[in-house]
């Protein structure tokens, strides 16, 4: 087990080291991959059973980054975890690369399902964790969402499948940034309130800030708590986070940035060039 | 071949084969949008209750959690009306399904104009051609009851995803039980040598009708069963059109994209030919009985006959 402060250093190398892999292809989604850096962290290094020498083992823990455009996050911390070499990130988005755009399975060591198109991963799985009930499996199934993801409509059709089997392995993390594409996710089309929303459709739900290791370790532990129910964590972000001139800005949800921007990010993220 | 009498829908087969497979494959979960009785999934739930799960109406849900349930080592059938598991589902057949190589058999029931009284919103003629253009999926659809099971055997022992289009209404038997079929082999039903009518699921036995009728007028068809649209048996198509010098399709589905489409696809980069079709022409459908619909629309064994002739 590492401590809060060990965690934080991990997280600091991931950003970093996700925006090497974007500032190498100019391309790619900066800002929701720093919103949810503290939660993959946490998740991978504290909290999920996997082991990256036996990737497919069985029983282990899941993880589906149904916001499958903050890849760079979920590679940087894979490759920090050790599923791959951390030097592969500078191929994220370049040609014959296991790192796609968006995550790809058949491609990437320890990406448990391919995702991209929105609201799909969630169903996906929502699936995994009813074959693991049938199949009597221990592992827990994590689903990492977007709240703009939260417009899409097979959203709300999962998380009622995911009430009716009573799914208390499965934990849904919503990266609660508040901003889309287009802008502010209360003005694009409000999904707010998000916890209340899940609670309706038969879930239970934790609040935390989801840039507190703390916080998102005690939410983790409370939900793991939770019998017969599965358990939504609204983890209440800052898109961007880390790098002051990106965060809160929905411009840097899909850009990579230039060379000054990326020294500057850099410096900001106690990172060397 | 068997005597062309009794009718059986092959989303009866298809149920059948459920049960059946079932017991031999405790990995096998069967998935369910609201619609069991009229997917015949509704025998399998009776007698494995506990490796089917029913999602309500909610087709995209079913078909991304088949994905998911796949992923964790099950094979998995997931069932719908083929309007709404290939019409709705299609980018999620596409993305989550096909694309992760999930082993999902999307077994789509009330395909084409014979779902009948429904009309346009249930009748699908497009299913065949969103199916066919992803890459490694395989699209099968059977002719009758009994090769639907044959074939549904193959499609679930191999590993991958696979679209099976079935139908609502009844069709005659033309197979034996223990017939030599394969996935991607066009069969040869009967011989020919004057026009090849290359035919997919309930239109086999009306170009073999068509056949009969062209018999009696000294015109000698050969009827092929292209029940696998991909992979498709080219082969067999160019050495139809070699063998017989004319070539009809015949499909209960959108001249474009489907059958029609993949067989002129084919011809068109080994052995350009003029080819006729038989099959929706671009337009909706509408309420009615089946056998009215097909005659209004164009697919009967007369439009294969007239088809025919405009070749030779």
């Amino acid at each position: 087990m590492k401590t809060v402060k060990e965690l934080e250093g991990i997280a600091r190398k991931v950003r970093i080291n996700a925006l090497r892999g974007i500032h190498a292809a100019q391309s790619g989604h900066p800002g929701g991959s720093f919103s949810v850096t503290d939660i993959l962290v946490t998740l991978y290094f504290n909290v999920m059973n996997v082991d990256p020498s036996t990737p497919d083992k069985k029983g282990r823990d899941r993880l589906v980054l149904s916001k499958g455009h903050a890849c760079p996050a979920l590679y940087a911390t894979l490759a920090e975890k050790g599923y791959f070499p951390p030097e592969e990130l500078l191929t994220f988005r370049k040609i014959e690369s296991r790192l796609q755009g968006h995550p790809n399975m058949e491609l990437c060591p320890g990406v448990d399902m391919s995702t991209g198109s929105l609201g799909q991963g969630f169903s996906a799985a929502v699936g995994m964790a009813i074959a693991s009930k049938i199949d009597g499996d221990s592992g827990y199934v994590y689903a990492i969402l977007g709240d703009g993801e939260l417009q899409e409509g097979i959203i709300w059709e999962a998380a009622m499948s995911a009430a009716k089997h009573k799914l208390d392995n499965l934990i849904a993390i919503v990266d609660w940034n508040n901003l889309q594409i287009d802008g502010v996710v209360d003005d694009v089309k409000k999904v707010a309130p998000i916890d209340k929303k899940f609670e309706a459709f038969g879930w239970k739900s934790i609040m935390c800030d989801g840039h507190d290791i703390q916080g998102i370790l005690n939410a983790l532990a409370e939900a793991r708590e939770i019998q017969n129910y599965p358990v939504v964590i609204v983890a209440k972000t800052h898109k961007g986070q880390g790098v002051s001139f990106m965060k809160d800005a929905a411009g840097w949800h899909g850009k990579a940035p230039n060379d000054e921007q990326f020294e500057m990010a850099l410096k900001e993220l106690g990172g060397e060039i | 071949m068997a005597e062309v009498k009794k009718k059986i829908a092959t989303r009866e087969a298809y149920g059948q084969f459920l049960v059946e497979y079932g017991s031999a494959r405790e990995d096998l979960i069967v998935m369910s949008a609201d619609l069991s009785g009229s997917n015949k999934t509704d025998g399998f739930e009776k007698a494995y209750p506990e490796r089917f799960i029913e999602v309500g109406i909610s087709e995209q849900d079913m078909l991304a959690e088949a994905a998911g349930i796949a992923h964790m080592g099950h094979v998995v059938a997931a069932s719908s009306f083929a309007m709404f598991a290939a019409g709705r589902g299609y980018e999620v057949i596409r993305n989550s399904i096909a694309h992760t190589k999930a082993n999902v058999k999307v077994c789509a029931t009330h395909g084409g104009i014979s779902v009948g009284e429904d009309g346009a919103s249930h009748q699908t003629f497009e299913d065949i051609a969103l199916m066919r253009v992803i890459p490694d999926m395989i699209v099968v659809n059977p002719a009758d009851a009994l090769s639907t099971k044959i074939l549904l055997k193959q499609i679930f022992d191999a590993e991958g995803s696979a679209y099976v289009r079935l139908g609502r209404s009844g069709v005659p038997i033309l197979y034996g039980e223990d017939e030599a079929l394969e996935i991607g082999k066009a069969n040869t039903i009967r011989e020919g040598t004057d026009a090849a009518v290359i035919a997919t699921g309930l239109m086999v036995s009306e170009a073999l009708e068509a056949a009969e009728i062209l018999s009696s007028e000294g015109i000698s068809v050969k009827v092929v069963d292209m029940h696998t649209i991909k992979p498709l048996d080219e082969e067999a198509i160019v050495a139809s059109v070699k063998e017989c010098g004319a070539v009809v399709t015949a499909e209960e589905h959108s001249i474009i994209g489907g059958l029609g489409g993949a067989v002129s696809e084919t011809l068109a980069r080994n052995y350009p030919c003029k080819v006729a079709m038989v099959g929706q022409n671009d337009t909706f459908g509408e309420s009615g009985k089946p056998a009215d619909l097909m005659k209004k629309y164009g697919m009967t064994a007369n439009d294969i006959v007239a088809a025919v002739k405009s070749l030779i």
